[in-house]
């Protein structure tokens, strides 16, 4: 903000604020904090709970210090006695029809209400009347409840609903004080989102299914940590009784989240203490898995590693997956694979991502960029569905920043009602769309009304050009994708944010899990010297990816496969493909937390930690590095990944002298050239994480300040305050008087600031690695993508066929899904949409079943019109239990064209 | 000498009661000619030599001279709207409710000269949806006014362009809150808005906004036809022209009573409404509306002018017109409670003192009301007035965003200012009895 700054006293204390920020906000910079309910950071203020009055020299009345803005020379009063006396009585007010029934609700000892009752009420009410009733508590979604008895009508939740998710399906009905939330009839609040108000609820009305009854707050235990639902690296504090996770609540990182979580990150810890978990390492005797220890189990998967490499050479061996664990993990496994195995066979994605040297080959945009870009083009899935706090934040550029948004997905999707210009194209020429939109961007002329929408709603606009990029659709070729980046890439304005979904993908091609490189970004060729000196060796030749892998394992030529947390048969688009492969593959480990489909056929499955068991580190799409929080100790005897391949190594005659996880983060900072500098001192002192190459965001660098103390969950909970066990418990004791002069001098201290700037010495401090061991030879550059295109654009699908697009639904078949009971039962069941016109044309009623045919197989599916789907192609959900779009792509066809006949 | 009443905004609809809501009754008898007349002038005319020369104050409640409110509208922003507030639900008042369904015309011709002198060319009316009738001949009224000419595109051969748009509402008090009633009328629930910006800056759909009552503007002819310094002249100090007083209560006739700002209640209620019914004596009355504090039967309250400044000696105001009259079988308390039932029914639920409080007032007067009354509850109920409207004062200082919340402390503090001693003698005994 360029701001101009003015000046103002409140209490007699002198502070300065940016013009034009409100009051309210202007005092908690300055470490005073002006009580308040209705309030939000994150969301426009509405003046509603007239807890923050405040006096003002020269203003009449008793104006709210939510929607004052500051201006220069405001005396302001907090502690005189018309002041108290208003405060005194809006919290009778709040109380008199509030249930108080503190002992059995979850936000006791944690609650807005209760605090600032003790702080600013008055201790004792004088209405005797009869209290407002409501039925308590009513399911309004299905893993929120709401009790409106003790709702105090602040509007968070439904501004929430409204303003920042966009699912406006909770409102205020009736008046007075009869006033209540509510949904509307027949119409439950089902939103991606629905966690988030029960964490910026003051009170206890809003409380979540999996929480309710678990804990008081005050037993919790916390540690701050980074979301692992997705790759947007959302910030949380998770909580956890008895050894047991119980919670997660979003911290405001302000470059990711925002203090947001979608509901499958928040709830989505419960898999954790899944009964059906793996706990303790298993080998194969015969046709069963049977419990052993884990020196026999690590033996027994060496053993047969290296049976492969013995007879076939270390190219017979494979490793799929990765792309779930931590950054030390993917290193770890990534050194022990190409060091030590020396195999190229390595691949974190599973045919369902992007080359590494595109993701990290290009001009990178952070997630922030969104809100000031000239331009946000949409290349990518369903955020709402794959990314969803992404989808927040570009929603919010496109619908309160003013930033167009340009789409060029392949069917309507939840920001489609958002976008300024819409360049509908189906899978195989979003390249041709793409060169269309850039030539249009670029000379400033079109013929296209669509392009003209983008040009128009850019002029006047500077920066830089946002294009998220992923795959969006799983059931055409990467290479369309990469091409239509190609495209784009033509323009110095753009910049790529990636849009790969799995929770650490990132960190798994930046520490060298994909073939072909080797990690900090870096190619196979260009680092392998540099690697040879510091692990003693690398692969001799450059390895192939999944798609290859399963290909030359049906081949024969793949003897031994690490299957890395990865389900192939799931995951992997072409699912024959995928059983075929499978199945010729004599020696398969599991590394894994749960048995699947996949590694039922391991002969050996080793246990692993799973997130909030395990710290290290993570990298989010836009390569920002964060710490992940270890909050209960692992179930059974799981291992960390990384620890699992020091253990491997050591049998193949290698000590990676590595012990602690601080150790494998400080052997990346010191080796991985893009990591280089990320210590592990430097990711606990970074209050928002580091992006790397660090060396290129050094100003972006916040260290986290001396100041540790608690914060209000239901404010916006900031990075870097949240220490262990000694978070929502220690409220009470943040309550301080400040300066002994009555009730509104008390000052929880969460309204310091977090963070401060560091000095250039510190950053050289932090970074610092030790090199006295480096290797004797230049720092390899890192990887620049050349924008090669491969792929002409592929025809239309001829008259009598439909276009197959595949796409994830948020709740899937995934393991985080299916073992979360809160989640467990919200995936979808429509598998197949097509456009009514098709529909009828094909002669069949929604509901009815089609066989649908491709090249690669047939499937029989109920189909339902959809007219977000545009005519001409046909979307199938990818990853839902059951038969689904896996079933028919063929994994080296560029596009998917389906016949549809109806069986009805 | 008996006053009379002083007929311009009511003189159609008395002369010819039985075709002044008609266009041709209304064309008759002179509509729309003032507006050939305005549509002659400068906007800048209208607003400067005639209507600020008119002192004409707005006639919904507050009372804010009408030039100066238009003054604020945001300069050189375009589109502007009119909304013309016909959301009458203040208890006890029906004079718009007679304009609309008796003179719809009259409505018309003041908000086309109204949107011209503004500059601009849509304008709104939101009518109580409980007008029944009365939309049905404005709604009338705007289609026959449209089709001849006198509303749409080039009215009169003019060049100037508007339409108006009737909305209804859908039965909330709050909507008649200027800024609660432009939420409703883009859709959103009716709740009043947090100011600044103020409507003249960004109202309607966020684009400046001038929101004039029924009467106001329906006065607006009259100012035109006889010249705004005439109409000044009319009246007393700074409440010129005329108002119509909606007279109800235990008078022998009540009704609505269109007189020279400056009689007195005194006035009104013996030579227009013939007096307390069966001779009695006036014990309590309520001016302005429920939202106002009530004055007594005393000579010193009934020989006050009605001007809109003067009454404030008394803590109350003229409001919107409304007078209330009681005699000596009503228990004020009783009042008082059917009057915080009211506001607490209304109560938006929008902020917490007035959400919480009005119930809370409601809860007390009714014991109070009912035989429960405790000593305390008197001082509690002042207490929780100021808590929604500290000091009590005329006019309110508030708490809450709108004016509801202290309007439902008038009655309180008027309970207290003269009935204390009635009250605390009421509840005596029955404390006694408890105790024992």
């Amino acid at each position: 903000m360029s701001a101009e700054l003015v000046t103002l006293t409140i209490d007699g204390k002198e502070i300065t604020a940016p013009k034009g920020v409100m009051l309210i906000q202007a005092a908690q910079d300055a470490g005073i904090f002006i009580p308040r309910f209705c309030w939000h950071e994150r969301m426009k203020a509405v003046g509603m709970c007239r807890m923050c009055l405040v006096e003002i020299d020269g203003v009449r009345g008793l104006p709210p210090a939510c929607t004052t803005p500051v201006a220069d020379g405001m005396v302001v009063h907090l502690q005189k006695d018309n002041v108290q006396k208003a405060q005194d009585g809006v919290l009778e007010f709040l109380l008199i029809n509030h249930p108080l029934d503190c002992p059995v609700c979850d936000r006791g000892g944690e609650c807005p209400l209760q605090d600032q009752t003790l702080a600013f009420g008055p201790g004792e009410s004088r209405f005797v009347e009869e209290k407002r009733h409501f039925v308590k508590p009513i399911e309004i979604s299905p893993n929120v409840l709401l009790d409106r008895e003790r709702c105090i009508q602040c509007a968070r939740c439904t501004r929430f609903a409204d303003e920042i998710a966009g699912d406006p399906l909770i409102t205020f009905v009736d008046r007075g004080d009869r006033m209540e939330v509510n949904t509307f009839p027949e119409d439950p609040f089902i939103s991606y989102f629905s966690g988030n108000v029960v964490q910026i609820c003051p009170v206890g009305a809003l409380t979540a299914k999996p929480y309710r009854f678990r804990a008081r707050p005050w037993d919790l235990q916390t540690s701050e940590t980074t979301c692992q639902g997705c790759s947007v690296g959302c910030r949380g504090a998770v909580q956890s009784s008895s050894n047991r996770l119980v919670r997660l609540l979003g911290v405001d990182l302000d470059p990711v989240n925002q203090g947001w979580l979608c509901d499958k990150g928040r709830f989505g810890f419960e898999y954790v203490h899944a009964p059906e978990r793996i706990r303790e390492p298993l080998v194969r005797v015969d046709a069963d898995m049977v419990e052993q220890s884990w020196p026999l189990a690590l033996e027994a998967a060496s053993e047969g590693i290296r049976k492969a490499i013995d007879l076939h050479g270390p190219g017979a061996v494979a490793v799929i997956g990765g792309a779930h664990g931590s950054n030390e993990d993917a290193y770890v496994w990534a050194r022990f694979a190409k060091g030590v195995l020396r195999t190229d066979n390595v691949d974190a994605q599973l045919g369902d991502g992007l080359p590494p040297e595109v993701v990290n080959g290009l001009p990178e945009a952070a997630i922030s960029d969104c809100d000031t870009a000239a331009a946000i083009v949409l290349l990518a899935p369903d955020l709402k569905e794959e990314l969803p706090v992404l989808y927040l934040r570009v929603r919010r550029a496109a619908t309160d920043l003013g930033v167009p948004l340009i789409d060029l997905s392949s069917r309507e999707h939840g920001l489609t009602k958002h976008a300024t210009a819409t360049l509908r194209t189906i899978p195989g020429q979003q390249a041709a769309a793409a060169e269309k939109l850039l030539a249009g961007i670029t000379s400033g002329k079109s013929s296209d009304p669509q392009v003209r929408a983008a040009i128009d709603a850019m002029s006047g606009r500077d920066g830089e050009i946002v294009v998220i990029l992923g795959r969006p659709s799983m059931a055409e070729s990467q290479d369309h994708t990469v091409a239509a980046a190609a495209a784009l890439a033509a323009s110095p304005r753009t910049r790529f944010l990636s849009a790969l979904r799995r929770s650490n993908v990132r960190g798994a091609l930046d520490l060298g899990l994909s073939p072909g490189t080797l990690p900090g970004r870096v190619t196979l060729e260009a680092g392998r010297a540099w690697f040879d000196e510091a692990w003693g060796g690398t692969p001799e030749t450059a390895g192939l990816d999944t798609a290859g892998i399963l290909q030359a394992a049906k081949a024969g030529k793949i003897h031994a496969l690490v299957l890395l947390g990865a389900d192939p048969l799931a995951d992997f688009p072409d699912r024959k493909l995928a059983r075929e492969g499978l199945d010729a593959i004599s020696f398969v480990v599991a590394v894994d937390a749960f048995a699947n489909e996949s590694n039922r056929r391991a002969d050996v499955f080793l246990p692993v930690t799973l997130w909030g068991e395990k710290s290290g580190s993570t990298t989010n799409i836009e390569g920002r590095i964060q710490r992940l929080g270890r909050r209960v100790a692992p179930e059974g005897t799981a291992m960390d990944d990384w620890r699992i391949a020091v253990e491997l190594a050591f049998r193949f005659g290698v000590d990676l002298d590595l012990e602690t996880v601080d150790e494998v983060t400080d052997e990346i900072a010191r080796l991985a050239p893009a990591h280089r500098g990320v210590t592990s001192r430097l990711l606990v002192a970074a209050r928002d994480g580091v992006v790397v190459p660090v060396a290129e965001h050094r100003d972006a660098l916040v260290f986290t300040n001396a100041v540790t103390a608690s914060e209000f969950g239901w404010d916006p909970i900031r990075p870097g305050t949240v220490e262990d066990e000694s978070f929502v418990g220690a409220q009470l004791t943040n309550v301080v008087e400040a300066s002994g002069t009555g009730a509104a001098g008390v000052i929880p201290s969460g309204g310091q600031p977090s963070g401060e700037v560091p000095s250039s010495e510190e950053i050289e401090a932090f970074t610092a690695v030790d090199d006295s061991a480096a290797p004797a030879v230049p720092l390899p550059e890192l990887m620049v993508w050349d924008r090669s295109v491969t792929s002409a654009p592929a025809p239309p699908p001829d008259g009598y066929a439909l276009r197959l697009v595949a796409g994830r639904k948020l709740y899937d078949a995934g393991r985080v899904t299916m073992s979360s009971p809160a989640l467990a039962n919200l995936a979808p069941s429509d598998v197949l949409l097509v456009n009514p016109a098709d529909r009828d044309r094909i002669g069949v009623a929604d509901g009815g079943n089609v066989r649908v045919i491709s090249a690669r197989g047939a499937t029989v599916l109920a189909v339902r019109g959809d007219e977000h789907t545009p005519a001409g192609t046909a979307f199938m959900l990818f990853d839902q239990p059951g038969e689904g779009a896996a079933d028919v792509i063929d994994i080296n066809q560029s596009v998917m064209d389906l016949r549809l006949e109806s069986l009805s | 000498m008996p006053i009379t009443e002083t007929r311009l905004v009511t003189k159609r609809l008395r002369d010819r009661p039985d075709d002044s809501w008609t266009a041709d009754g209304a064309i008759a008898s002179g509509a729309y000619e003032v507006l050939r007349k305005a549509l002659a002038m400068t906007p800048e005319d209208i607003q400067d030599e005639q209507l600020k020369a008119s002192g004409l104050r707005g006639r919904g409640g507050a009372g804010f001279p009408t030039a100066t409110k238009w003054s604020f509208l945001a300069k050189d922003s375009f589109p502007r709207y009119l909304v013309v507030n016909a959301d009458e639900g203040e208890p006890s008042t029906f004079k718009d409710h007679m304009l609309i369904e008796r003179d719809p015309h009259q409505l018309i011709e003041g908000i086309a000269i109204a949107s011209y002198a503004v500059k601009c060319n849509l304008a709104f009316i939101y009518i109580r949806g409980e007008f029944a009738l009365g939309y049905d001949r404005l709604a009338a009224a705007v289609d026959d006014a449209r089709s001849r000419g006198f509303l749409g595109p080039n009215i009169l051969g003019s060049g100037f362009d508007l339409d108006i748009i009737v909305h209804r509402g859908a039965g909330a008090y709050i909507c008649g809150e200027e800024t609660a009633l432009l939420e409703s009328l883009e859709g959103q629930r009716g709740m009043p808005r947090i100011r600044p910006p103020f409507p003249a800056v960004a109202g309607l759909y966020a684009k400046p906004t001038v929101v004039n009552n029924v009467e106001t503007l329906s006065a607006l002819p009259h100012i035109i036809a006889m010249g705004g310094e005439e109409y000044g002249k009319l009246g007393v100090n700074k409440s010129t022209g005329t108002r119509i007083f909606s007279l109800s209560g235990l008078v022998n006739r009540p009704g609505n009573y269109e007189v020279e700002l400056g009689v007195t209640f005194r006035q009104l209620i013996d030579d227009l409404g013939g007096g307390v019914r069966n001779g009695g004596k006036v014990k309590f009355l309520i001016p302005g509306g429920a939202s106002s504090q009530w004055l007594t039967g005393s000579d010193e309250h009934l020989d006050c002018p009605l001007d809109m400044d003067a009454v404030g000696q008394f803590g109350v105001m003229l409001g919107s017109g409304a007078i209330m009259v009681y005699d000596d079988t009503v228990d004020p308390v009783l009042v008082a409670w059917r009057l915080a039932r009211f506001f607490a029914h209304e109560s938006c639920g929008k902020c917490t003192p007035c959400r919480e409080g009005t119930g809370w007032i409601e809860k007390v007067l009714y014991r109070m009301s009912h035989g429960l009354g405790r000593p305390d509850d008197l001082d509690l109920l002042l207490d929780v007035g100021d808590n929604i409207s500290p000091g009590l004062n005329a006019p309110f200082s508030q708490t809450t965003i709108c004016p509801l919340g202290p309007s439902a402390v008038s009655a309180v503090v008027s309970l207290n200012k003269y009935f204390r001693d009635e009250i605390l003698a009421r509840v005596q005994p029955a404390a006694a009895e408890v105790s024992a």
